[in-house]
């Protein structure tokens, strides 16, 4: 099979692929949030002890799933960025982290909206929340540090190098619930032990978790050919895509 | 649907949770769009040019 695959790392090839497959992933982002929601909403049942107010959980575990997963993708398109000196690897950073911010922001705001009912209070510093608010700063911050240099080559090596330092956050987040005697709760679903919620709780959460991975792909890649229209205008395959003809 | 709204009397903080990701997913489809509409646009405008990060890998 002499499949060329790091032929995709052009941009010029890249370009048409990421048109083709966004709709895609929107599609399926579409699909899995209504059977997720269908099934968080209408079959599984009330929460014995929160109430309704559970169901916040089919949106606020897929963010903050989202927001850590996001900023590890980015580290890792970022490594390969520093590591080949691959454009298309760092645009792909580039255009993660403003989805990534957003996930970041979802997470922190439906937690608020959750912790109120439950726990007493929109925001406490506890270690877990405090580390997602770094996580929402370290996106912040990469977009920040990349509209700040003009070069955008150099942009690109100084945003890796900081995605690259920020992933040890998130580790943090994830383990603060065990390192930390913390106010948000441990973790309800883990790959060691039995998941500590009713099945149709989990299945919810783990359908509606699958249509943000598919929504945050979907985005990425829109996202990725705006990028790449931007930092390849003025070459000649960008002149002869179709979209260039006409008036 | 008055009682599916009210969510026990946990309305208020299942709707606001919902409805800010769902106006957070109608925006970034807004601003994606309108990116990629000026960048095309500006594409456009460009026409063939030597771009600077071809020159810099010449160099």
């Amino acid at each position: 099979m002499a499949t060329h695959w790091y032929r995709y790392a052009s941009p010029a090839t890249f370009y048409p692929l990421a048109g083709g497959m966004a709709p895609w992933f929107a599609a399926t982002a579409a699909l899995l949030a209504a059977a997720g929601l269908w099934i968080g909403f209408a079959l599984a049942p009330t929460d014995a002890t929160q109430g309704e107010a559970y169901r916040i959980i089919f949106i606020h575990v897929p963010t903050a799933w989202m927001a850590m997963f996001v900023y590890l993708v980015m580290a890792f398109w970022s490594a390969l960025a520093l590591a080949f000196n691959a454009r298309l690897s760092a645009m792909m950073a580039q255009a993660l982290a403003p989805t990534g911010a957003l996930m970041a922001a979802l997470a922190l705001w439906t937690g608020a909206f959750w912790g109120r009912p439950t726990w007493g209070t929109y925001w406490a510093w506890d270690a877990r929340m405090t580390s997602t608010l770094i996580l929402l700063f370290l996106y912040l911050g990469v977009i920040a540090l990349r509209s700040a240099i003009d070069d955008p080559r150099r942009a690109d090596r100084a945003c890796a190098v900081l995605a690259l330092v920020g992933a040890v956050n998130v580790p943090i987040i994830y383990f603060s619930v065990r390192w930390w005697n913390t106010l948000h709760q441990g973790a309800s679903v883990s790959l060691t032990a039995a998941p500590k919620m009713a099945s149709l709780m989990l299945a919810g959460m783990l359908v509606t978790s699958f249509a943000a991975w598919a929504w945050c792909i979907a985005a990425a890649l829109w996202r990725v050919r705006a990028i790449i229209l931007e930092r390849e205008r003025g070459s000649a395959w960008v002149a002869t895509l179709p979209e260039m003809r006409g008036a | 649907m008055a009682e599916f709204l009210a969510m026990g009397g946990y309305g208020w903080y299942v709707w606001m949770s919902y409805g800010a990701c769902a106006v957070a997913v109608v925006a970034e489809v807004v601003a994606l769009r309108a990116r990629h509409r000026r960048a095309r646009a500006e594409a456009k405008a460009a026409g063939v040019e030597p771009a600077p990060e071809r020159m810099e890998t010449a160099r």
